[in-house]
């Protein structure tokens, strides 16, 4: 979902894109930064592809190369207002605004931070399998969409897993279950006062 | 005729010699050739790889027997070197401008920078001095030996004319003719040698470079490695004496080292 403030603009935006065939970019903030940031990129797999001396840029290098723009403009007070997960083979990193990087098994951006960190910190192990792995995204996108007033239950759910692979989903709807929240409707006496 | 043309052409180098940008009516622009010259009269440097190496060696020469011997071998980055023939300020300038830019891209692409990509920067800046009114070609000739994760083991040959050229195998400075000679005898086996014999092999073909009556000894001596694995490392001094027995062992290496005045280019 790309917000207007609080008006729900477009949505289905595509906030996860490959960056050449081995690489996937997500991004959180704003989507002209993150539109400025993927021509960028492109514009580094071009120059790879007219070298023509076999190297090619992996998820490693691209998460540096943002690394350095990312803390290059907030050091010139302009920064690129992004949050970035970049994901390759055998590769995790992100990178925000002002130009921290990390790299962990799993990372989320924004309210997932705080909504879908400690879902993945119980339920993650190094051993999941693509759909084990596939339902528990899932199972966190859901407790977003349930939480998370600015969220939609449209996503995308990418994968890359070898040198070549890299390819994003449509968006499809999650389904969800309000009945747990009957509880929460408390007494609203006709207005949903007090 | 051909003396006519001959004596044309020494009567004529004077006039478009003394401009890099200016043509020769050959087509020749005299003044990278003498730039050219230069590499030539520097001592020798061989180059070699294997499937997994690279080495580099030179030739230290010294001024007179109170002097050390000048440094011909260095590191630019962990995963690159050169060997350097010609005007040693030239080369340092150039070496200082290869160092920055490794670094440089170290710094915002986490990764050692592919050689080839390098060498071609260095080549195009070779080209930009023939073709300015306001400068003159490097008076220096560059193997340059690099280790790349992606596409393995590199020798580059740069030249003050700007041309790159890639070797499996080559020599340059005086008398390299003789280690070429003896570098295609056996370049076909390099790429199983093994690391040592590798060394041993570049101190050979060396050797047949010196002067008559000089000898291949731990102070004139210079090797260096790359590779798979293995960060850039200088082997001098009592480290290359190792090397240079084994090269006695071996009955010597003077093949093609009788043939190498006549031959020089």
């Amino acid at each position: 979902l790309c917000s207007y403030g609080s008006m729900e603009k477009y949505k289905a935006p595509r906030r996860i894109r490959t960056v050449g065939d081995n690489c996937l970019i997500g991004a959180s903030g704003e989507y002209s930064d993150f539109q400025s940031v993927m021509d960028t990129l492109e514009g580094m797999v071009q120059d790879d592809v007219n070298y023509d001396d076999g190297e090619k840029s992996d998820a490693k290098s691209i998460h540096s190369y943002l690394r350095a723009v990312m803390y290059q403009r907030r050091s010139k007070m302009n920064p690129l207002w992004n949050d970035i997960i970049i994901a390759g083979k055998d590769f995790l990193g992100y990178v925000d605004k002002i130009g921290t990087t990390y790299e962990d098994s799993f990372i989320a951006t924004g309210f997932g931070s705080y909504l879908a960190i400690p879902i993945l910190r119980s339920k993650w192990r190094p051993d999941l399998t693509e759909g084990e792995a596939r339902a528990l995204l899932e199972d966190c996108l859901r407790v977003l969409f349930y939480r998370d007033c600015r969220a939609l239950n449209r996503i995308q759910i990418a994968k890359v897993q070898g040198d070549d692979d890299a390819v994003v989903s449509d968006p499809y709807e999650l389904e969800t279950n309000w009945s747990g929240f009957e509880a929460t409707k408390g007494d609203m006496d006709g207005d949903g006062g007090w | 005729k051909s003396s006519k043309k001959a004596d044309f052409v020494a009567m004529h180098r004077n006039m478009y010699d003394t401009d890099v940008t200016v043509f020769s009516p050959e087509g020749r622009l005299l003044q990278v050739e003498y730039a050219m010259e230069s590499t030539k009269q520097g001592s020798a440097c061989v180059g070699l790889r294997s499937e997994n190496y690279v080495v580099i060696g030179a030739l230290k020469r010294s001024v007179n027997e109170m002097s050390s011997h000048q440094k011909k071998l260095m590191e630019i980055d962990g995963h690159m070197g050169i060997a350097i023939a010609g005007l040693t300020a030239d080369a340092r300038s150039i070496a200082k401008w290869m160092r920055n830019e490794c670094l440089n891209h170290k710094y915002v692409y986490g990764s050692a920078m592919p050689s080839k990509r390098l060498c071609e920067e260095l080549a195009d800046k070779h080209q930009r001095t023939t073709q300015t009114y306001v400068r003159r070609p490097y008076g220096v000739g560059l193997l340059v030996a690099a280790y790349d994760e992606a596409t393995g083991p590199h020798l580059f040959q740069t030249c003050p004319s700007g041309n790159l050229y890639e070797f499996y195998a080559t020599a340059i400075g005086a008398r390299s003719q003789s280690a070429k000679t003896y570098l295609e005898k056996h370049f076909e086996g390099f790429p199983s040698t093994e690391k040592d014999d590798l060394i041993v092999h570049a101190l050979k073909a060396l050797s047949g470079c010196v002067t008559g009556d000089g000898e291949l000894n731990k102070d004139n001596a210079s090797i260096a490695i790359v590779g798979k694995d293995h960060k850039f490392q200088l082997i001098e001094g009592e480290n290359v004496a190792v090397y240079l027995d084994k090269l006695e062992v071996d009955g010597g290496g003077t093949e093609g080292g009788g043939d190498g005045d006549a031959m020089e280019e």
